[in-house]
């Protein structure tokens, strides 16, 4: 019994090796090393992934704890500046915040709210996409003229208006602790169109390739054959652009967090500390809402060029 | 003897990858004399399509002419500039691909397309070039060339549309053409046409034909002679009837007898076992030694040149036992 | 007809026909006031495979010859006709049940072997979906064992079970192609183009692995190509298709030692002389003619040497000359 646990134990570890090497060994990994702007993009990317999923364990000060607060330690100017303060690296805001702390717990809610409404759109768009390509016909159509409809509109106005009508329809008392999913589900549903036009097209070629007829001539039924045949041949280009989608969707609950419609103040995204900042910029406290834009600006360019050259990298044609 | 038209001494065509220098195409010698039509054969992978391209200076990179010289009419044309080749290419070496559609600007006329190539290598005017465009139309057999010659790529079927791209390549009367696969995309009832039409042609107007294919019977139809290639190397050389009767390299004579046959219906077809190598690992020694079933101990460690064996060159260690 | 031989045919095939939907979309249609229209990619086709036997239709490309195998495997729907297996008649099925037992009787070799295996698996889970789709074998054990042996039979090791599609040359896949359509254990296998895609050498291989395993499974093929010199090796009964009809079924020997129809004639003329007779070789004048607007009467008489007037006008219908030869020609008879 044990012998056969060792077994397929080591069976699993040769696997993973085995994934691993070829992993090492592939276009993909050779097209990352030979790329400067992507190493340093994707070295970018991952200290902000972490230092924001961390940011309890790295930041000097709680930002939504209101009790750590103090008013006395508000509008100091960084470290740097005459008259800065040790404590606080980047300075504090008008209600004594620590920026630095501020802006991984920040960064903590954006990554949040783009990460999970990009899975939104993505499961939304794939699914509806693998349909539409696969059955075709009516279901077909009234799928794409959908998509077509709500692409003539820029996708912040969809978010707007969804957003907008959800927050009419959730009663007061929990517009507070809703307003994150409320937020992610406008995202997400602004962006589900651009998925599901590409598996739809890609569906198309698929399901002509005579591995989808073997499975069809064996009596496969088309759920099946559309998860476990098509699917997994269509995820590459989903991949890309899921990535890019990432980095429009932090930008866009930016927006959105900007325009006061996004986070409550209490749990304050980049874009929050970006408004909150924009009232003080004029008064000469310039780094309440520069430090948070440029925070936003690294991590929305980095993501968008590992997504660049995800991009590339997987188009045959360009290699 | 008379000078060879065409003449390709020891070419070697490599790419660069990241894994290191593939060779495509090994120490591949051949003559090609005027008015000539020499066949090309091989599976895919076999390196005669490459060939081909190097010949008229459109390899696509990463691939490049590794070593050896190209030599037309004794002038090397291997390693000119980009601008002098452009100059030889449809003037004296045409062109003609698989697909003609991808041959074909689909965006204009027939007639826009030929006259522009009879102007970029005559002095012709544009209604003698004209002139000159009908009248190839009507020897590649279209009908109502006249008015045909104003309709786009598209309105012309598979086969009418090969006749165009043999007017293209024939226009300014080169002394060479490659043709690579030419009939390949097409039904045999209108292949047969094509590889008439392009006999025809090139006997009327003298012009030496570098066949390409994969059809052992498009080759026995059409060429003088048929170059036998495997694994990026040449491996028999001699006279179509030869060849097709009785070759004499064992992959040329396995090649041949696994067609099946139209006159006699057996029920096993002789078959050469294995695969051709990949060409990042092609053997040591002769290519062809693990399938061969006339291997000897040296075939495994030494590659074989091309030996002269009556009319034939054959690259064979078993040369002295082979009798033609 | 063939009728005469003592066991009833496996598959029976009668006026088949396919119609594909070619108009504009509905909008452009409303817009123009254009009428739907349709391209009758096969009209009217009959014929019989007897167990055991390899039944060939050979033509050129739009003759529909692959939308014939489509149908008879359920991957069309025909427009009209029948398509009996072994006397069921397969638009009758009465349930999921019903229809996969009928399904694990028949299957189909594909032509691409670039794109008849799934890029993102396993060849081991290639060759086990039909294993596991028809409940064939239970425990990942006796699958695994018996899809080394399936690679085994078709000249693969078992060990290449672990590996993807990519890492196998073309001949290596079909080869793959093969064991995964012997994984049912059908009797009845559509083989459209198997080779086409393969070059002379391995075409050899691929071709006597089908003789063998058709002779060690008692296997009936259904085989379609345009290339007369393989269906010539392959095939015991041949029908040639020219635009969407049978011009002439015949047992392979007869119709090559003496073609009756004209384009039979013509087509077994243009293949490239190998054989270097010396033959002279007259080349098929014209070209096929549009499917969307096929000519009347005869669809070949405009190429046809030997048209009369009734051709033009009158379409012949498959007619029995002596036992064992259908023509559907006015002026051979």
């Amino acid at each position: 019994m044990n012998k056969i646990l060792a077994n397929t134990g080591s069976k699993k570890i040769n696997s993973v090796m085995d994934v691993l090497k070829r992993f090492f060994d592939s276009d993909l990994f050779y097209s990352y090393r030979q790329s400067t702007v992507t190493i340093v993009a994707s070295i970018l990317t991952l200290l902000i992934f972490i230092c924001s999923i961390g940011a309890p364990l790295i930041a000097p000060q709680n930002p939504f704890d209101m009790g750590s607060l103090d008013l006395m330690d508000s509008h100091i100017p960084p470290t740097w500046d005459e008259e800065g303060d040790a404590r606080f690296l980047l300075g504090t805001d008008d209600q004594g915040r620590d920026l630095f702390s501020a802006i991984l717990y920040g960064s903590r809610i954006s990554l949040l709210v783009g990460f999970s409404s990009v899975i939104f759109a993505l499961i939304l768009g794939v699914g509806l996409g693998l349909i539409s390509g696969y059955m075709g016909g009516t279901l077909d159509a009234v799928i794409m003229r959908v998509a077509e409809v709500q692409i003539s509109f820029p996708a912040i106005l969809i978010a707007l208006l969804v957003d907008g009508v959800l927050r009419t329809m959730i009663p007061d008392a929990d517009t507070e602790h809703l307003a994150i999913s409320v937020l992610i589900f406008s995202i997400g549903i602004s962006g589900w169109v651009q998925y599901a036009r590409t598996v739809r097209s890609s569906t198309m070629v698929e399901k002509n390739k005579e591995y989808v007829q073997a499975a069809r001539v064996i009596g496969i039924r088309p759920v099946l054959i559309m998860l476990r045949h098509i699917l997994p041949n269509v995820m590459g280009p989903v991949l890309v652009i899921g990535t890019i989608h990432l980095a429009v969707a932090i930008v866009t609950e930016a927006t959105l967090s900007f325009l006061g419609v996004g986070v409550p103040a209490t749990q304050p995204s980049l874009g929050t500390l970006i408004r909150i900042g924009n009232d003080f910029l004029f008064s000469g406290e310039w780094w309440i809402t520069i430090f948070p834009a440029i925070a936003l600006a690294v991590l929305v360019l980095s993501v968008n060029l590992l997504g660049d050259w995800l991009r590339d990298a997987l188009n045959p044609k360009l290699r | 003897m008379t000078k060879p038209l065409l003449s390709v001494d020891n070419l070697r065509i490599e790419f660069n990858t990241r894994r290191g220098t593939l060779v495509a195409v090994n120490d591949i010698s051949f003559k090609i004399n005027a008015g000539e039509i020499f066949g090309v054969i091989g599976e895919s992978g076999a390196g005669k399509s490459l060939t081909g391209q190097a010949i008229i200076g459109l390899l696509e990179p990463p691939g490049k002419i590794g070593a050896g010289q190209i030599k037309l009419n004794d002038r090397r044309i291997d390693n000119l500039p980009y601008d002098q080749m452009r100059k030889i290419r449809g003037k004296e070496i045409g062109m003609i691909f698989q697909d003609p559609l991808t041959s074909l600007n689909p965006l204009y006329t027939i007639g826009r397309q030929l006259v522009e190539t009879i102007q970029t290598h005559t002095e012709m005017t544009v209604t003698q070039a004209r002139e000159h465009a009908v009248d190839l139309l009507e020897e590649v057999g279209i009908p109502a060339a006249g008015k045909r010659i104003d309709h786009y790529p598209y309105q012309f079927s598979g086969g009418m549309r090969q006749r165009v791209v043999i007017a293209l390549a024939l226009c300014v009367n080169p002394k060479l053409i490659i043709a690579d696969e030419p009939t390949t995309a097409l039904d045999v009832s209108i292949q047969a046409q094509i590889i008439a039409l392009l006999k025809k042609l090139c006997n009327d107007h003298g012009t030496a034909v570098i066949l390409i294919t994969h059809d052992m019977g498009v080759i026995a139809e059409t060429a003088d002679r048929v170059a036998v290639m495997y694994a990026g190397r040449l491996v028999e050389i001699g006279q179509v009837r030869q060849v097709v009767k009785k070759a004499a390299h064992p992959y040329a004579k396995g090649l041949m007898s696994a067609i099946p046959s139209l006159s006699q219906r057996s029920r096993k077809l002789t078959q050469i076992d294995g695969t051709m190598p990949r060409l990042s690992d092609i053997p040591k020694g002769c290519a062809f030694h693990p399938r061969c079933p006339e291997c000897m101990d040296m075939c495994k460690e030494n590659q074989p040149g091309l030996f002269n064996i009556g009319p034939s060159q054959v690259a064979c260690w078993r040369y002295h036992d082979i009798k033609l | 007809m063939i009728s005469n031989s003592k066991s009833s045919p496996l598959l029976k095939v009668t006026g088949l026909k396919q119609d594909f939907e070619v108009s504009k979309p509905l909008l452009n249609r409303l817009i123009e006031g254009q009428p739907r229209q349709f391209l009758r990619a096969v009209n009217g086709v009959d014929f019989v495979v007897n167990s055991g036997e390899t039944f060939a239709l050979v033509g050129e490309s739009g003759c529909g010859k692959s939308t014939i195998a489509n149908m008879v495997v359920g991957l069309y729907t025909p427009s009209a006709g029948k398509i009996y297996f072994d006397g069921i008649d397969m638009a009758r099925l009465a349930n999921r049940n019903a229809e996969m037992k009928l399904r694990q009787r028949m299957t189909m070799i594909f032509q691409d072997p670039y794109a008849s295996l799934n890029p993102r698996w396993r060849v081991s889970k290639i060759i086990s979906e039909p294993i596991q789709a028809f409940g064939l074998l239970k425990g990942k054990k006796a699958i695994l064992e018996r899809t080394g042996s399936l690679l085994r039979k078709v000249g693969l090791s078992a060990r290449d079970g672990d590996k993807f599609p990519h890492e196998f040359s073309g001949g290596q896949r079909q080869r793959i192609s093969i064991a995964r359509a012997l994984a049912s254990e059908p009797e009845f296998i559509v083989c459209d183009e198997p080779t086409s895609a393969l070059d002379v050498s391995v075409q050899a291989q691929i071709l006597n692995l089908m003789t063998d395993l058709q002779n060690q499974f008692n296997l009936s093929y259904l085989f379609i190509s345009h290339d007369l010199a393989v269906v010539r090796h392959m095939a015991d009964r041949i029908g040639v298709m020219y635009l969407g009809r049978l011009c002439e079924t015949a047992p392979a020997d007869d119709l090559f030692d003496d073609p009756k129809h004209p384009y039979t004639r013509l087509l077994i003329d243009t293949i490239p002389d190998i054989e270097m007779t010396g033959r002279e070789r007259t080349p098929v004048q014209g070209e096929i003619p549009n499917p969307m607007d096929p000519p009347r009467g005869c669809p070949f008489h405009p190429r046809c040497p030997l048209v009369q007037d009734h051709c033009k006008t009158t379409q012949p219908v498959l007619t029995s000359i002596g036992k064992s030869r259908r023509v559907a020609c006015h002026v051979i008879t």
